[in-house]
């Protein structure tokens, strides 16, 4: 039997479940992240207009740079003050 | 007082210290332990070090080695080899003996090729944290690792807790210590970790504090590794080391330095990607998102020549001592040639480059990319004739570079790729302001130069290049 040493980080995720989705939109506040990509204003600005149609209050938040994850105070506001977020990419 | 005395019987001087060591037994308490039988030498009451866990414990390096002891057990002095008048002054008495007074000790057998990191394994191997992984005897060794995961598509060598301990003797650095928190996974990475992902590289153990200092520029925030490496783009990290230490492991600066065949080039720079894969999780078609990659992923490490050229070198232009030794990490894609055998004044060279340079990314793409100019021996001889610092080539280029933007808005040249036409009727450097580097390399025939292309999110919104320097201590 040989032996290796475990190059990895060892790590065993936990399986984390998501959040239960909404079943509805009806007066809940969306999120609309975008993440700084080029062109990802115009994407958004049209999910922005499909769900002010359909009754659903929108805010916009924006990432500093699409090539770092979003900073925690960012993901906090978000989570205080929607009910649910879309993250949009494009380019 | 007591003595304890470390012999082998292979060892000519040991049994010519025999009759010493009977005169001895006499007048102070003497403990031996014998590397090789414990039948020698006879007619003592011998202890059993086969094992060399004694010798291991008292770092012998040397057989005869006599050690001096204070009644609580510690060391006061040592000697080795047969020197009669340092015996003499280590045991305070005369030893009249009818031998000659200078003999050469011989090598403990804990110093015989391969047996360091074999008794380091056995007996220091409580400092090693990382789980430990059985393989079937019958499983293929190189298989295996494959079948774990860890190889970057080419065979890695089986990280044995025999090579990770010879591995890390190439630092004083504790393997406990935590040098930072890899992307994608944001775990921690100790020295540990990397000395076992560079055992998979096929590291030397002198070539550790170069890959733990790469490793360690990559984790800095501007350098951005996590983006790096989630990016659709070509990039991935290019490790230029500079300072003697790239000269004492024998990096290769000169033919060919961007290319295969260097020991050193080739495994710490693949040794840095093996780390981001097995530390940090990052892998092709998990987080790692590019479409292309660029063979650069494999591995992409090489040496500045500074012993040959007129300039200074990248370290010293990043604030550096020209004695110090140091990594500057850059986001870079693969290589560009950039061909030009007629140009012998430094304007036409330069007007050579910055055609070159122009088309990084795309041509009309500026303020994007970073570049560094890779300026062969040939090439930079234009220069040095011609009396060019380093800092005038680069203003020159960065005069050559700034553009008109009507040559670049969306649509110009029939190509609908450009910017905003609102910003025509200005000029647009191609570069940020510092994103253009240039380095000395490259084999001594040629005049040939190369670019290499950065990631299209440099500076702030993206990766900035990051020097360290390489601590051996």
């Amino acid at each position: 039997m040989t032996i290796f040493m475990d190059p990895t980080s060892e790590r065993s995720p936990e399986a984390r479940q998501p959040l239960p989705r909404p079943s509805d939109l009806m007066g809940k506040t969306v999120g609309l992240l975008d993440i700084s990509k080029p062109r990802g204003d115009i994407f958004i600005d049209r999910l922005e207009d499909l769900l002010i149609q359909r009754g659903v209050k929108t805010k916009r938040y924006k990432k500093p740079t699409f090539t770092r994850v979003a900073p925690t105070e960012l993901k906090q506001q978000i989570a205080e003050e929607c009910d649910a977020v879309i993250e949009s990419l494009a380019d | 007082m007591s003595y304890i005395v470390i012999v082998k019987e292979e060892c000519a001087t040991c049994q010519l210290v025999v009759p010493v060591l009977q005169a001895l037994s006499e007048h102070v308490e003497l403990t031996i332990y014998s590397q090789d039988n414990p039948g020698f030498p006879a007619g003592f009451e011998v202890n059993d070090d086969t094992d060399l866990a004694v010798s291991w414990r008292m770092n012998i390096e040397t057989v005869p080695t006599i050690i001096k002891l204070s009644e609580t057990g510690e060391e006061i002095d040592r000697t080795f080899g047969w020197d009669c008048a340092a015996w003499e002054a280590l045991l305070g008495l005369e030893l009249k003996q009818d031998i000659p007074a200078f003999r050469p000790g011989c090598g403990s057998m804990t110093q015989d090729p391969g047996m360091p990191e074999k008794l380091a394994a056995k007996y220091d191997r409580d400092l090693l944290k990382s789980r430990e992984l059985s393989i079937a005897s019958e499983e293929d060794d190189i298989e295996a690792c494959f079948d774990r995961g860890w190889s970057d598509g080419l065979p890695v060598v089986p990280p044995t807790p025999e090579r990770v301990m010879r591995m890390l003797t190439g630092t004083k650095r504790d393997p406990a210590e935590v040098i930072g928190v890899v992307p994608p996974d944001l775990v921690e990475c100790s020295i540990e970790k990397i000395a076992i992902n560079a055992v998979l590289a096929g590291c030397k153990p002198e070539y550790l504090p170069v890959v733990i200092a790469a490793v360690e520029a990559a984790l800095q925030d501007e350098f951005c590794m996590h983006g790096l490496l989630a990016t659709t783009y070509y990039s991935g990290p290019l490790v230029i080391v500079n300072g003697p230490l790239s000269r004492a492991i024998g990096m290769n600066s000169r033919g060919n330095a961007l290319g295969q065949g260097n020991r050193a080039n080739a495994t710490i720079g693949r040794a840095l990607q093996l780390v981001i894969r097995n530390v940090g999780g990052g892998k092709p078609g998990g987080v790692d998102r590019s479409v292309f990659g660029n063979p650069g992923k494999y591995t992409f490490c090489f040496a500045e020549d500074e012993t040959n050229s007129c300039w200074e070198s990248l370290s010293v232009e990043r604030g550096f001592d020209e004695t110090a030794s140091t990594v500057t990490l850059f986001a870079a894609d693969g290589m560009q040639g950039i061909v030009d055998q007629k140009s012998r004044e430094p304007e036409s060279l330069c007007r050579s480059f910055a055609a070159g340079l122009r088309v990084v990314g795309h041509p009309k793409m500026v303020l994007a990319s970073d570049a560094i100019l890779v300026v062969s021996p040939e090439h930079e001889r234009v220069f040095r004739d011609a009396g060019w610092t380093k800092r005038q080539l680069k203003d020159r280029l960065m005069e050559l570079l700034t553009i008109s933007t009507d040559e670049l808005i969306a649509g110009a040249g029939g190509i609908a790729e450009g910017l905003p036409e609102k910003l025509a009727g200005r000029q647009f450097p191609k570069f940020r302001e510092g994103g253009l580097q240039v380095v000395r390399a490259g084999g001594s025939a040629g005049m040939f130069s190369a670019i290499i292309a950065g990631w299209g999110a440099s500076g702030t919104i993206g990766s900035t290049p990051v020097t360290r320097e390489i601590k051996l201590g």
